[in-house]
C-alpha cells in the first residue's frame, strides 16, 4: 500500500481552475458571435490577434520563469484575458493595440505580480487602460455596426486593410452614446435634448449601436452571465451590486437634475455595464472572497462608473473603476471575514444565553 | 518669514528638549530587549552557554556580544527566535536536524554517585547515593549536562520518540502544476 | 418541527446505494484479534491480562485508568497470546500496545454484570457506572467516552438528548442499517440515557437520504410521547455535533463551550443501542457495524465486527479488491483517516472501511489558487479557509491561529469545492499539530522554569545555611554591625 502522505479528504467535486474557465468562454461565446456578425471581419481579425497574442506572452513570460508552459496554458487564462481584452477594444482598431494590450495585460498585471492567482488588478482592464491613456484617438474610434455581408460591410481584403494596414475609413466612425452625451453636454446641450439622438434603449439592448464587441448586445451578456450563475461559476452579489450601484446612483440624480444627468436605465444599457457587472468586476482574483465583501467591491465599482462617466474626462469608467476597486480588495476582504460559528465578529466566543 | 522661522525654531528646541527630558526622567531601568530576550529562552539555567545562566547570557546577548546560537536545550527554535528578536541573521548550520532530547539512565551501568543529580537543574532526576537513578521525562528539558558527568556513560540523550499521542500531519508537499516564480526551477 | 439554517456546507455525492440495502452480516471469527489498549479519547486503559490467560467473552482485559478513559473486554472466549505493540488504524501506522487474542471458536459468554431490572427507577450513577464499566465510547468517530457524557446531567439542567442519526458522511450506512434493524433498541437505549442525564425530550435526527429509517424510527418512537424524530436537510456536514444542535435548536454552541451548555448532550444511534445491551443483558461493547465499502471492493458489506478483527480480514470477507484502490480509509471519505496498513484492528470507533479507487477520490495536482472564494462560502465553521492556507504556507502559524484555524472541524468541505484542488484540511490539520506541539512545549519549558527557580532557591538556601552554620561554629569576634543585629 502507499505510504500515506495527505490527509482526506477522499473524494472532491468534479470542478477544476480549466473548467471554470472554460464555462467562462462558453457563456461569452453568443455575445461574440453576434458582435463578429455586427463588425464584421476587421473584429474577427483583431480578436484573433489579440487572443493569440495573449497566449504567446503567456507562454514567453511561462518560459522565462521556467515553468511548464504546456500544462499551465491549458487552463485557458490567458485566453479568456485575451478573450474579454479584445472585447473591450474598438473592434475595428489596428492589430498592434491588440498586441500591446496583450503585453500589459499578460506581462505587466499577470507575470510581473507572479502569475495566475497572484495578481492584484484585472489583467484585461489593465491592458485595455494603458490603451486607452496610451492612445486615446485610435481607442475612441468606434463604428457603426457593419454586419457581415451587407452591403458597405468590408470584405476580408478590406479587413486586412483595416486591422493591418490602418486604414479606418473616415466616413464610419461613430460616437458610443456615453461620449456622444458627454461631448453634447460639454458643448451646453442638456442630456434631456441629446437623448434623442441615441439609439433607441432596445437598440441598445440588442446591440445596434457603436461600441466595442462586449458593450454591444447587452443582452447576449446578460445571458451568459444569467448561464454563469446557474453553473454556480458566478454569484449574484458582485453583478446586482454593480448594476444597483451605478442604477441608483444615475436615477437619483437624475431624478435631481435631467438635463444635467442621465438616467438609471440608460447608464445600465449603455457602455459596458453587462459586461462588466457580469465579467469584469466578477474576476476572480481580482474580487473579494466573501459575499459580504463581493457585494462591498460591487456597490463601489458601480458608484465609481457613475462617477467617472459623470464628472471625469473619459467617457467610459466601467475599466478605471473596476481597477480602482481591484486596488481595495485586500482591504475589503480583510474587514468582510464571515463571523466564525460559535464567535462574535470580533472574534471572541459569544456570550452563552440562558436557555 | 522672519517670525516663521523663529516660531518653528522655538518649537523646535522646546519639543526636543521635552522629549529629551522624557527620555531622562522616564527611563526603563532594565533593559527592556533583555528582558524580552531572556523570556525566549528556556530558563533551565544550565550554563551549556558558557554564561553562568539564561539570564546572563541574555544580558550578553542583548548588548550584542555574543552568538544566537550558544543555548543547546533550546536548539534551533530558539536560535532562530533569538535572531528575529535582534534582527540578526543566524548561521543555523551547526543546527540544522536538532530534535528534542530526553535523558536516559541505563541501570545496569549506573552505580549510583548522584554526580548527576547534583549536575541537574531542573531536578529531573531521582535517586539516592549507591542507589539507582531514574529520569522524570515531564521535567527533562534534554540539556545533557548530566551526561558529562557520568563517570560510567550510563546516561545517554535518546530523541523524543515519536508517538500516537504527538504525532501529527507534516506539511502537505504540494506539487503544484505551477510553481511560485520566486521558487521556480522546474528544470 | 421547525428546523434552522447551518452555514455552508456541500453536497457530495453520497454514493451510499453501494451498502444500504445490505443487511447486516456477521464476520466469521478471525484467527486473531488485536484489541488496542486505547480506541478512545483519553487515558489508555491498564491491561489487566498477560499472556497464556484464557478469558471469557465479555470478560474486562484493561480497565480504565482515570477519568477520562474506558475499559476492554474480550470480544470472545479465547486465550491472549501476547500483549504487545501493533501498528495502530492510524495514517501515522505507529504502534500501540495491544492485547493479542486467539478465539477458542466456542464464543462462552464470561459471567456478565446483572441486568438493571428497571432502569427508569435505577439511580443516575447506576447507569453512569454501568456505561463505562462496559466501555461504550462515542461509535460515531470520535470515541469519547460515553459515561463522561452522561455524568454532563449532575452538572448542568440539561434539556435535549439528541440522537445523532445523520450520518451525513458519504458511502457509511452502518447507523442507517442499525436504525432500520434494531429501531427498538435504540429507542430503548435513548430512553435510558435520557433518563440518565434527566432530560425530558429525545430528538433523533436523520438525513432525509434515509427515508426508510425514519419511517421505522418514526413508527418505533411513536409509543413514546418524549421521543420526536425529526428529518433533517442533507447537507453535509450535518452530522457535525454542533451544527445538528443548531439546526434542531438554533442555537450556537459558543466557541470553547459544549452543547451542554446549551442543555443538549448529542450521541450516536449506535452508542444508544451499546447503552441497551449494557443496561439491559450487561454485555459490554465487544462489536461494532463497520460499512465496508468503496469501488475497490468486490462486495461491499455492511459487517458486525468483533472489536479486534484486522482490517484485512474484513476486506477479505467483502470478496477482497476488485481493483487497486488508491487510498484506502478509515471512516468516511470526508473525515476518515488514510490507513498506513490493512493489519491494523477494527476499533470501537470504526465506522467504515473504504477501499477507493482514484476515479473516486477524483484527486488531482495542486494548482494555484484562483481566490474564486468557494472555500470562504461553504465553511461551515465561518473561516476564511483561503487565508488561512496563504498563512501556513509561509509558515505563519501564528497568523493562521488568529484566523482561527483552531475552531476548524476538519469536516474537509473546502478542499472538497476547491477546484484548485489545494489539500486546505490538510494544511490545517498539520497547523493544528504543530500548534498543539507547541503549545506543549511552551507549557513544559514553563515547568522546566519553575523547576530551575526551585533549585536555585534550594542550592542558594543550603550554601545559606552552610554559611550560617560556618559562622556559629566560628563566632566573629568584631562587633556585630547594626544591620547584623536586627536581622538577629
Amino acid at each position: 500500500m502507499n505510504i500515506v502522505t495527505l490527509s482526506g479528504p477522499f473524494t472532491h467535486a468534479s470542478n477544476s481552475v480549466q473548467k471554470t474557465m472554460f464555462t467562462v468562454l462558453l457563456a461569452l461565446i453568443p455575445a461574440t458571435a453576434f458582435n463578429f456578425y455586427l463588425f464584421g471581419w476587421p473584429a474577427i481579425l483583431l480578436f484573433t490577434v489579440t487572443v493569440g497574442s495573449c497566449v504567446a506572452v503567456e507562454a514567453a513570460c511561462l518560459s522565462l520563469a521556467r515553468q511548464p508552459a504546456k500544462t499551465v496554458l491549458s487552463d485557458y487564462s490567458a485566453v479568456l484575458t485575451g478573450w474579454l481584452l479584445a472585447m473591450s477594444l474598438p473592434p475595428w482598431a489596428p492589430w498592434w493595440i491588440g498586441l500591446l494590450g496583450a503585453v500589459f495585460a499578460i506581462a505587466l498585471a499577470k507575470h510581473a505580480f507572479g502569475g495566475i492567482g497572484q495578481n492584484v488588478f484585472n489583467p484585461a482592464m489593465v491592458g485595455r487602460t494603458a490603451m486607452l491613456v496610451s492612445f486615446p484617438v485610435v481607442m475612441t474610434a468606434w463604428v457603426m455596426p457593419h454586419p457581415l455581408f451587407s452591403s458597405g460591410a468590408p470584405g476580408l481584403a478590406d479587413a486586412i486593410a483595416i486591422t493591418f494596414g490602418g486604414h479606418l475609413p473616415d466616413t464610419v466612425s461613430a460616437a458610443s452614446a456615453l461620449g456622444y452625451i458627454k461631448t453634447e453636454l460639454s458643448r451646453g446641450i442638456p442630456v434631456t435634448q441629446s437623448m434623442a439622438h441615441v439609439p433607441e434603449l432596445m437598440d441598445m439592448a440588442l446591440g445596434y449601436r457603436a461600441g466595442s464587441l462586449g458593450e454591444t448586445s447587452a443582452i447576449l451578456i446578460l445571458a451568459g452571465g444569467l448561464f454563469l450563475m446557474a453553473k454556480r461559476i458566478i454569484s449574484w452579489h458582485i453583478p446586482l451590486s454593480v448594476m444597483g450601484g451605478l442604477f441608483v446612483m444615475g436615477a437619483v440624480f437624475n431624478a435631481v437634475d435631467p438635463a444635467r444627468f442621465a438616467s438609471g436605465t440608460f447608464h445600465l444599457m449603455s457602455g459596458a455595464t453587462f459586461l462588466g457587472a457580469f465579467f469584469i468586476a466578477t474576476d476572480y482574483v481580482t474580487s473579494p472572497v466573501s459575499k459580504k465583501g463581493q457585494l462591498v467591491f460591487g456597490l463601489g465599482c458601480g458608484v465609481l462608473i457613475w462617477l467617472i462617466r459623470t464628472f471625469a474626462g473619459y467617457p467610459e469608467g466601467m475599466a478605471f473603476a473596476v481597477l480602482l476597486m481591484n486596488g481595495l480588495t485586500p482591504i475589503i476582504d480583510q474587514y468582510t471575514r464571515p463571523r466564525a460559528f460559535g464567535r462574535s465578529s470580533k472574534g471572541e466566543p459569544l456570550p452563552l444565553e440562558k436557555p | 518669514m522672519l517670525i516663521a522661522v523663529i516660531s518653528l525654531t522655538v518649537m523646535g528646541v522646546v519639543l526636543g528638549g521635552i522629549l529629551g527630558a522624557a527620555a531622562r526622567f522616564f527611563a526603563v531601568e532594565e533593559n527592556p530587549l533583555e528582558e524580552e530576550l531572556k523570556a525566549l529562552l528556556p530558563g533551565s539555567q544550565c550554563g551549556q552557554c558558557g554564561f553562568v545562566g539564561c539570564s546572563q547570557y541574555a544580558a550578553a546577548l542583548a548588548k550584542g556580544e555574543t552568538p544566537v546560537i550558544l543555548c543547546a536545550p533550546g536548539g534551533k527554535a530558539v536560535a532562530e527566535a533569538l535572531a528575529k528578536k535582534l534582527g540578526v541573521t543566524a548561521d543555523l548550520s551547526g543546527h540544522e536536524e536538532k530534535v528534542p532530547v530526553y535523558s536516559t539512565i541505563n541501570e545496569a551501568l549506573c552505580i549510583g554517585c548522584t554526580r548527576c543529580i547534583r549536575e541537574c537543574s531542573t531536578d529531573a532526576i531521582l535517586g539516592a547515593n549507591k542507589l539507582m537513578h531514574t529520569v522524570i521525562i515531564e521535567a527533562c528539558h534534554g540539556c545533557g549536562k548530566c551526561a558529562k558527568v557520568c563517570p560510567t556513560d550510563a546516561i545517554v540523550m535518546v530523541p523524543v520518540r515519536v508517538t500516537l499521542a504527538n504525532w501529527h500531519w507534516p506539511k502537505p508537499e504540494v506539487e503544484h502544476m505551477q510553481s511560485n516564480p520566486e521558487v521556480g526551477h522546474a528544470h | 418541527m421547525k428546523l434552522y439554517p447551518i452555514r455552508g456546507g456541500i453536497h457530495p455525492d453520497y454514493r451510499k446505494d453501494q451498502t444500504s440495502e445490505k443487511a447486516i452480516v456477521a464476520l466469521p471469527m478471525p484467527a486473531a484479534l488485536y484489541i488496542p489498549l486505547q480506541q478512545h479519547i483519553g487515558a489508555p486503559a491498564e491491561v489487566l491480562v498477560s499472556a497464556g490467560d484464557l478469558v471469557k467473552k465479555g470478560q474486562m482485559i484493561a480497565r480504565s485508568q482515570g477519568v477520562i478513559s474506558s475499559p476492554q473486554h474480550a470480544p470472545t472466549s479465547g486465550r491472549i497470546t501476547a500483549v504487545t505493540q501493533v501498528a495502530a488504524p492510524h495514517p501515522s501506522g505507529l504502534p500501540q500496545s495491544t492485547i493479542i487474542l486467539e478465539p477458542d471458536g466456542k464464543d462462552e459468554w464470561a459471567d456478565l454484570p446483572e441486568p438493571i431490572a428497571d432502569p427508569f427507577a435505577a439511580d443516575p450513577h447506576t447507569i453512569h457506572d454501568r456505561v463505562a464499566q462496559s466501555g461504550i465510547v462515542g461509535m460515531g468517530g470520535a470515541a469519547f467516552p460515553s459515561a463522561v457524557k452522561l455524568n454532563l446531567g449532575t452538572q448542568k439542567k440539561l434539556e435535549i438528548l439528541l440522537l445523532n442519526g445523520a450520518e451525513c458522511e458519504p458511502y457509511l450506512t452502518c447507523d442507517d442499517r442499525v436504525m432500520r434493524e434494531f429501531p427498538a433498541e435504540i429507542i430503548d437505549g435513548a430512553r435510558i440515557m435520557a433518563h440518565a442525564l434527566g432530560t425530558p425530550k429525545v430528538v433523533i435526527g436523520i438525513e432525509q437520504n434515509k427515508p426508510q429509517a425514519i419511517e421505522i424510527m418514526t413508527k418505533a418512537a411513536s409509543a413514546f410521547a418524549e421521543i420526536e424524530v425529526v428529518a433533517v436537510p442533507v447537507q453535509y456536514p450535518m452530522g457535525s455535533e454542533r451544527h445538528l444542535v443548531q439546526a434542531i435548536t438554533g442555537r450556537e454552541t459558543p466557541a470553547r463551550k459544549l452543547t451542554a451548555d446549551l442543555g443538549v448532550v448529542v450521541h450516536n444511534v449506535a452508542t444508544a443501542r451499546a447503552v441497551h445491551h449494557a443496561v439491559r443483558f450487561g454485555q459490554p461493547l465487544v462489536a461494532r457495524v463497520v460499512t465496508v465499502s468503496g469501488g475497490a471492493i468486490r462486495e461491499p458489506k455492511n459487517v458486525l465486527t468483533p472489536i479486534g478483527a484486522r482490517i484485512a480480514d474484513l476486506v477479505e470477507f467483502c470478496g477482497g479488491f476488485a481493483a487497486r484502490p488508491e487510498s484506502v480509509v478509515n471512516g468516511g471519505p470526508m473525515m476518515g483517516q488514510p490507513l498506513a496498513s490493512l493489519e491494523a484492528p477494527v476499533v470501537k470507533g470504526t465506522s467504515g472501511i473504504l477501499a477507493l479507487t482514484a476515479e473516486e477520490i477524483n484527486n488531482h495536482p495542486t494548482s494555484p489558487c484562483i481566490r474564486c472564494g468557494t472555500c470562504v462560502t461553504i465553511c461551515p465553521c465561518g473561516l476564511s479557509p483561503v487565508e488561512m492556507a496563504a498563512f501556513i504556507r509561509k509558515d505563519k502559524l501564528d497568523g493562521a491561529a488568529k484566523l482561527g484555524v483552531m475552531d476548524c472541524v476538519s469536516c474537509g468541505s473546502c478542499s472538497w469545492a476547491c477546484p484548485s484542488h489545494i489539500p486546505l484540511v490538510h494544511y490545517f490539520n498539520y497547523a493544528k499539530g504543530v500548534l498543539r506541539v507547541l503549545e506543549n512545549e511552551q507549557r513544559k519549558s514553563d515547568r522546566v522554569k519553575t523547576l530551575a527557580e526551585v533549585h536555585n532557591l534550594r542550592i542558594e538556601k543550603a550554601a545559606e545555611a552552610k554559611r550560617a552554620a560556618l559562622a556559629a561554629r566560628n563566632p566573629a569576634p568584631t562587633v556585630p554591625t547594626a544591620e547584623e543585629k536586627a536581622s538577629a
